[in-house]
C-alpha cells in the first residue's frame, strides 16, 4: 500500500505574510496553507461549516423570538436556582460558562505541553479537559430535567409564555451538548494516544493506519475551543438577551 | 515579533504558558462581567450593547490566542474569518423578515381573518 503523505508542514514559506503573499498563496499552482498541516486546515474548514450550522440555529431563534406575539418567558428567572435561600438568577448557566472556559484553558496548555513532548502533562491536562466537559454535559442534563419535569417545558409549548422558547432551547443547547459529548470522547482517545507515546514511537492509528504527530493535539484543541466559542454566543443570545 | 515566531517554529505553535493563563483570567473577568449585566437587571440598549461587547471580546480572545489564529498566516486567517461575515447579511435579512411577520400577525389578531 502506498505510504500516505505525512502531515508535517512544508517548512518555512517563501511568500511574504502580507496582502501580496495572501494573493500569491491563493494563486494557481500554489499550496494555499503553507505552514499549516492538512489536518489542521481541514479542521478549520469543518469548524467554518459548523459555524454556519450554529448561525442558522441562532438566526432562526432570532426570527421566531422577534415574530411571536406571545410574551417570551423570563429567561433569567426560568434558569434561576436556589441553594436553600432566595433564588439566584442564571447561576447554573454562569457556573457552566466558567467550567467550559476552564476546560478551554486546560486544553490550550495541553496543546503547549504536547509540542514540548511532555507526554504526561499533556495527557493529564487533556483528561482534566474531558472531565470539565463531562461535568458540563452533566449540568446540562440536570438543567434539561429541571425544565422538563418541574417547569413543564416542551418543544411545542410551556406554561410561561411563547411556545418557541422550548423548541429553540432544546434544539440549540441539545446540538451544543452533543458537540461537547463528542469532544469528550475525542479527547479521551487522543489523550490515550499521547499517554502511550504513539506520536513519539510513530505508531499507526487503529482506524486510519497513519502515523500521527503532536499536531493532532492542536487539532483536537481547535475543536474543543470551538465548542467553547459556540457557548459564548449561546450564552449571550439565548440566556442573557 | 510574535508573527515571525509562529512562522519559524518548526514544532508547530509554541508560546509561553503564561500567555494562556493571562487569557484564561481575562475570560473569567469578561464572563463575570456579562453575568453581572443580568444580575443587576440592566435594560434595553445598555444591556444589549454590553452583552455584545463582552461576547465579541471573549470570542476574539478565544479565536486569536487559544486557537492561535493571530500567529497564523493571512491565507488561513482570511479563508476562515471572512466567510462568517456573510452571516451578518443573513441575520439582517431575517430580522427584516421577522419584523414583517410580526406586523402581519398583529394585523391578523387585530382585524381577524
Amino acid at each position: 500500500m502506498a505510504q500516505p503523505a505525512t502531515s508535517t508542514a512544508a517548512g518555512t514559506p517563501t511568500t511574504p505574510n502580507n496582502i501580496d503573499g495572501f494573493v500569491a498563496d491563493w494563486s494557481s499552482d500554489q499550496r494555499a496553507f503553507k505552514n499549516v498541516p492538512w489536518g489542521k486546515a481541514m479542521m478549520w474548514i469543518f469548524l467554518l461549516s459548523d459555524t454556519f450550522i450554529f448561525s442558522c440555529f441562532l438566526i432562526s431563534y432570532m426570527s421566531v423570538r422577534k415574530s411571536t406575539t406571545v410574551k417570551w418567558p423570563p429567561v433569567s428567572e426560568v434558569f434561576s436556582l436556589s441553594f436553600g435561600g432566595t433564588p439566584i438568577p442564571l447561576i447554573l448557566i454562569a457556573i457552566m460558562t466558567f467550567i467550559l472556559i476552564s476546560s478551554s484553558g486546560t486544553m490550550a496548555m495541553a496543546v503547549n505541553f504536547g509540542y514540548r513532548k511532555d507526554r504526561k502533562k499533556a495527557a493529564i491536562l487533556m483528561l482534566v479537559t474531558a472531565a470539565f466537559g463531562a461535568t458540563f454535559v452533566g449540568m446540562q442534563a440536570f438543567e434539561w430535567t429541571k425544565l422538563i419535569v418541574e417547569e413543564g417545558v416542551r418543544p411545542w409549548g410551556n406554561p410561561m409564555g411563547a411556545a418557541q422558547f422550548g423548541s429553540t432551547f432544546f434544539m440549540i443547547t441539545g446540538f451544543h451538548g452533543f458537540h461537547v459529548s463528542v469532544g469528550v470522547l475525542f479527547l479521551i482517545i487522543i489523550a490515550r494516544k499521547v499517554w502511550r507515546g504513539d506520536y513519539d514511537t510513530q505508531r499507526k492509528g487503529f482506524f486510519t493506519s497513519r502515523k500521527g504527530s503532536y499536531e493532532s493535539v492542536e487539532i483536537m484543541g481547535l475543536y474543543w475551543h470551538f465548542v467553547d466559542l459556540v457557548w459564548v454566543f449561546i450564552f449571550a443570545f439565548f440566556y442573557l438577551w | 515579533m510574535a508573527q515571525q515566531e509562529g512562522q519559524t517554529a518548526h514544532e508547530g505553535q509554541s508560546h509561553p504558558i503564561g500567555v494562556y493563563l493571562k487569557i484564561w483570567a481575562l475570560l473569567f473577568v469578561l464572563s463575570t462581567a456579562s453575568y453581572l449585566v443580568d444580575y443587576f437587571h440592566l435594560e434595553s440598549y445598555l444591556r444589549w450593547s454590553l452583552i455584545l461587547i463582552f461576547m465579541v471580546l471573549k470570542a476574539g480572545l478565544i479565536i486569536a490566542v487559544f486557537m492561535h489564529m493571530m500567529w497564523e498566516r493571512l491565507a488561513l486567517m482570511y479563508a476562515i474569518l471572512v466567510p462568517p461575515l456573510l452571516v451578518i447579511v443573513f441575520m439582517a435579512i431575517m430580522a427584516i423578515e421577522s419584523g414583517y411577520v410580526f406586523g402581519n400577525r398583529g394585523v391578523f389578531f387585530l382585524v381577524g381573518p
